[in-house]
């Protein structure tokens, strides 16, 4: 995912750190922070994922005026000339829709609340393999740096996996894995 | 307290419960959190009528979120140098989900280099069956 600026917030690390359900004070406690090793609220290690909300495109975020996918007067808001038999979006926190197979990062600096990023993405590797129940699997990869906005210093690199199915899987999509 | 390197040895382990009894608000917060909105994650009604799953079921970037606790518990705060895992199967409303953690190597830098040690763990998430989730591996800069 893209974001020009992607501010990294103490409340949006507080709320993050609360949806994971880790406790450790080092995610809410400004206190405790300043007196750790580390001296700051930081982030949890997959906060960058919260770029998401600072991508004006980012397809799995329902826009103002437009239609959505998910339910509301019927079980769809897909118009009807638009489905394809197989339902509506899919899609997945991975390389731009399908499943989210891998997720991989690095840290070069811990992120801190303050710091402010940009996020740019780059399409990576791609493979296939061929899985038992759901054909050829198309396997891609996305790569997003995050750069501290005002200084251009790598801060995380992500590298994400996604997988498109040939066939609409019912239950228990493959991970990476099947082959 | 930062972990040393000598506080450590191959095949050490930590264990935690990670996920409790997953509940679908849980999944609420984390799409709130996120951003990713994905009806699969939240609209049961999308999701069992028209995607054709049992339930809504957990983003693949919360069980890894969750699993990165035993870690970052473990190591110590803004020490990761990496991490990564691999979505080996879906995680559903009521799950209950214990990652564990072991240690793979210890790396110690020559004397005089100026280089902090390494630690390379291994990371398994398995559900309340015994079933893996998630697997992967993370590396955490250690004191010497």
């Amino acid at each position: 995912m893209s974001a020009q600026r992607f501010p990294v917030e103490a409340a949006q690390i507080m709320l993050f750190a609360r949806a994971i359900g880790d406790p450790n004070p080092i995610y809410s406690d400004e206190d405790h922070a300043l007196a750790s090793e580390v001296g700051s609220v930081i982030a949890p290690p997959t906060f960058v994922q919260s770029s998401a909300q600072h991508d004006p495109d980012y397809h799995l975020r329902p826009k103002i005026g437009e239609p959505w996918f998910g339910s509301g007067r019927e079980p769809t808001g897909v118009p009807r000339q638009l489905r394809n038999g197989s339902g509506g979006g899919g899609g997945g926190g991975g390389g731009g829709g399908g499943l989210h197979a891998e997720q991989h990062y690095q840290y070069h600096r811990p992120l801190r609340a303050g710091d402010t990023l940009s996020a740019v993405t780059r399409p990576g590797a791609t493979w296939e393999k061929v899985g038992r129940r759901s054909g050829s699997l198309h396997f891609s990869e996305t790569i997003t740096e995050y750069r501290d906005a005002a200084t251009g210093e790598l801060v995380v690199t992500a590298r994400a996996v996604g997988v498109r199915t040939e066939r609409a899987v019912t239950q228990d999509p493959p991970a990476s894995r099947e082959a | 307290m930062a972990l040393s390197a000598s506080d450590l040895c191959v095949g050490d382990e930590r264990t935690a419960v990670v996920v409790d009894n997953l509940t679908r608000t849980q999944l609420v917060q984390y799409a709130g959190a996120s951003g990713d909105y994905n009806p699969l994650h939240t609209d049961e009604v999308y999701t069992t009528q028209v995607a054709g799953y049992p339930s809504v079921f957990a983003h693949g970037m919360l069980s890894m979120g969750a699993t990165a606790r035993i870690i970052t518990d473990w190591v110590g705060d803004g020490r990761l140098l990496s991490y990564g895992v691999r979505f080996v199967k879906q995680v559903w409303p009521g799950d209950t989900l214990t990652a564990r953690a072991t240690v793979v190597a210890v790396q110690v830098p020559a004397q005089g280099s100026g280089d902090h040690p390494v630690v390379e763990l291994a990371v398994v998430t398995t559900n309340q069956h015994g079933e893996e989730v998630v697997t992967g591996t993370a590396t955490a800069r250690l004191d010497p």
